[in-house]
């Protein structure tokens, strides 16, 4: 294409900067909950998290440290020193010591209070609150700042979903549940389908095409269909809710995508092969394990990777077949969906439990991305 | 014991579960070979030709199980259960649950915004992946632009939710916004830039659209008037249909762009997106659009690489412009292609559930099948409706069904 005569250098220009809009507007909201999920809830509530990429200007609350440990005595008054930055020095515009007028001091004035307490705050952030006895006990006073941030980020969040967060807030149980399911749900169907594939590529039987015909139609086969049956037959055989029933749902309903996307692939497989290993007496069974399994690596990493996403992306499944009553069994996705309802507006949680639930999938995307491809494209342009 | 932990229960099931499948295959073959048809003794030959016979069945047997047990069986099952009332111990009764179900005016609502949907999230997919896959088929870093924009492929539906509904967040107007949608509307007051991003895009965005269902819809249709070639009766209805859905949709958005310039707007105040009904839909449908864009993008690229460049270059030496090239070369030999990825995104959107749940549940009149259907089951515990709920979905999809193995079976042939 780029070789060919003709073509204006002002439209390649523009195609430049239409890719790069278009890619940064798909981007934009993964950064958005990937920069928010860094943050305290006091940042995310206070700004957008586009402005937590820059130095802003924002109002904090600073409590001097506790009088009654702390006071020194100065003849008949009391004296409390020290600095509210505690290691992390701001640059202050303004200050303030009450809730309704923040900003009524400049970095070294003094202010005063009633009855002769004062406090002093000097611009690296140390102070002196000096009053009477009465004045100076109780808890700290409180100074209010304006000052410049810098960008700030923390693994707190991480550090609460993961592993310190309480009932709700930790997703370490749902995490290993959603491994739990997704494992087995992945390898399963893949050594089954790969059989079945096997057979309706290079065996010779009647009802072959009709097989085929079948699996093409159950690929479209919404699951929703599938819910109360299998749930009363799952209640009726004993299996309930549970690891078993969940697995053996998505081993069904993976089923027909893997047999077909198997099945395209090994029947392109050169028939040569085939027919050599059959003239040396390979049976069946040897064929498909020493020569054919080998050969459809590539077909099986992909739908490997449809089951593993699908599995660990699902909702649905989990929801009917999985989670029971004590909750124990509950999968990240739906873990989030709760926390949507009860925690609407901690973002910090919200967004730090979404982002450890997409970052497998995401990891697994970028290193097995060309195997997505391969796969989307042997099962959809067919 | 071991139950209670998941890490060690969910090893322990890798290794038995495959284990089990892989020794399901080994021995039930060893067993077919040594035990039932052993290929020695007298009747060496006429065992080794019967047991090559049963072995397809021994390959197939768990998979033709599971997809009767778990996919074919539950289509006939939830007829079944659609036809009868759980209340009545299950008695038979004839039409009674969709009788109630079309007198719902909440399943009217799921239908008419699943139909929405279902126009818009394959149509805006389909355009904005065919869209990319033009535009980076021809530059350096079309790979990475590429794969940064199939990337929302592998996010849950939930995590895409969250995602988007930090985005559409509101706070009070005295407050910073933190949804970037809100930041971006406060900005507009009504002056220039106002009239530019709220009117006029929208307004030729509307009329792009309009102008693109005009084409397609004509493509269809035309066969309707031109004579001869190969006009199988059957495709008639279809491009008919296609044909009224078209004037259909470019009657809504021409009336739509002429809408922007009626409605007043309010400005200055931040908006509760999820709650504005009608527009709503469209909010979900973004998370939806984003995320098949890729897909749609990832296969129309390819389809693209697979065009001739013989005609691209005769088009070019015959002096056809860039858009020429695209809309009379190249977009008509991948058709096939993008009804191909229209289909696979309509299959996704009647499927999908996830995004409505999260996000409003069906509140503010944003309710589609899926969600109506799960509603239905597992909250209301009414499985009569329900279930003639999932049969909707599925007579939806059965043309689609249809066409895949109409298709596969042309192709074995």
């Amino acid at each position: 294409m780029a070789s060919i005569a003709g073509k204006k250098s002002g439209l390649t220009w523009a195609v430049h900067i239409s890719v790069a809009a278009l890619v940064l507007l798909w981007l934009f909201p993964t950064v958005g909950l990937f920069v928010s999920s860094f943050r305290s809830a006091d940042q995310i509530s206070s700004s957008g998290w586009w402005a937590a990429l820059f130095p802003s200007q924002q109002n904090e609350v600073y409590r001097t440290s506790d009088p009654d440990d702390t006071r020194v005595a100065e003849g008949d008054r009391f004296v409390v020193t020290g600095n509210i930055f505690e290691g992390a020095p701001r640059d202050i515009l303004a200050w303030g010591v009450s809730s309704r007028n923040i900003d009524a001091f400049q970095p070294g004035d003094t202010a005063e209070m009633k009855d002769g307490e004062t406090v002093t705050l000097q611009p690296d952030g140390s102070y002196v609150w000096s009053g009477n006895d009465k004045q100076i006990s109780g808890r700290g006073q409180r100074i209010f700042i304006t000052a410049t941030v810098p960008p700030e980020f923390s693994l707190e969040n991480y550090q609460t979903i993961l592993f310190s967060g309480s009932g709700q807030d930790n997703m370490a149980k749902a995490f290993f549940n959603t491994l739990t399911v997704t494992i087995p749900a992945t390898i399963i169907p893949i050594v089954i389908a790969a059989f079945a594939a096997y057979a309706l590529a290079w065996m010779e039987f009647p009802g072959r095409a009709l097989l085929i015909a079948a699996v093409v139609a159950l690929l479209v086969v919404p699951l929703q269909l599938a819910l109360i049956p299998l749930l009363r037959l799952h209640l009726g055989i004993g299996i309930g809710k549970g690891y078993m029933g969940v697995w053996l749902a998505h081993t069904a309903f993976g089923m027909p995508l893997a047999v077909y996307l198997l099945r395209n692939y090994m029947v392109g497989l050169p028939r040569d092969i085939i027919e050599n290993a059959k003239v040396d007496g390979a049976t069946d069974f040897q064929i498909f394990t020493r020569i054919i399994l080998p050969l459809s690596f590539p077909a099986l990493a992909s739908f490997a990777i449809f089951q593993f996403l699908w599995t660990w992306n699902d909702l649905l499944v989990a929801k009917v077949f999985l989670i029971d009553a004590t909750g124990s069994t509950t999968v990240m996705t739906n873990q989030i969906v709760e926390l949507l309802g009860t925690r609407g507006g901690n973002w910090e949680i919200l967004a730090t439990a979404a982002f450890v639930s997409i970052a497998v999938p995401l990891a697994v995307f970028f290193l097995m991305q060309r195997y997505l491809v391969r796969g989307l494209l042997a099962g959809s342009v067919k | 014991m071991f139950t209670d932990n998941p890490a060690l229960l969910g090893l322990f099931t890798i290794v038995f579960g495959v284990g089990a499948c892989l020794g399901y295959f080994f021995f039930s073959n060893v067993i077919l070979d040594k035990v039932i048809f052993p290929a020695r003794g007298p009747n060496a030959g006429k065992n080794i030709n019967r047991a090559n016979m049963v072995r397809p069945w021994l390959f197939l047997f768990p998979a033709i199980f599971a997809l009767t047990l778990y996919l074919a069986y539950p289509v006939f099952e939830t007829l079944r259960l659609s036809l009868t009332d759980r209340s009545l111990d299950g008695a038979f009764v004839g039409f009674e649950n969709y009788r109630k179900m079309m007198n719902e005016s909440k399943f009217w609502e799921a239908v008419r915004n699943n139909m929405l949907w279902l126009i818009v999230v394959p149509a805006a997919s389909t355009a904005f992946g065919l869209l990319v896959a033009q535009l980076t088929d021809r530059i350096r870093w079309g790979n990475l632009a590429k794969s940064l924009i199939f990337m929302p492929m592998a996010i849950s539906f939930v995590g895409a939710s969250v995602i988007f509904k930090l985005i559409y967040d509101t706070r009070p107007a005295d407050q910073n916004q933190i949804g970037v949608l809100n930041h971006v509307w406060l900005k507009f007051d009504g002056g220039v830039g106002s009239i530019l991003m709220l009117q006029v895009l929208p307004t030729l965005l509307y009329l792009a659209f309009a102008g693109i269902v005009a084409y397609v819809a004509w493509l269809f249709a035309k066969d309707i008037i031109a004579k001869g070639q190969d006009r199988s009766p059957w495709l008639l209805p279809l491009r008919l249909l296609v044909a009224v859905a078209g004037v259909w949709l470019v009657w809504l958005s021409v009336s739509s762009a002429v809408g922007v310039w009626i409605v007043e707007l309010p400005y200055g105040e931040p908006q509760t997106w999820l709650t504005l009904p009608f527009w709503n839909n469209f909010f979900l449908m973004v998370v939806l659009i984003w995320i098949q864009t890729g897909f749609a993008m990832v296969i129309l690229s390819a389809a693209l690489r697979g065009i001739p460049e013989e005609t691209v270059e005769a088009a070019i030496v015959d002096g056809a412009n860039p858009f020429q090239i695209f809309f009379k070369i190249k977009v008509p030999q991948i058709m096939g292609t993008i009804v191909v990825v229209w289909t696979t995104i309509t299959l996704t959107v009647l499927k999908v559930f996830d995004i409505v749940f999260a996000m409003t549940n069906g509140q503010w009149e944003t309710q589609v099948l899926a969600n109506y259907m799960y509603d239905k089951l597992f909250r209301a515990n009414d499985w009569g409706i329900g279930s003639a709920s999932a049969i909707i979905i599925m007579l939806l999809v059965t043309p689609i069904l249809v066409w895949n193995v109409y298709n596969a079976r042309k192709e074995m042939k």
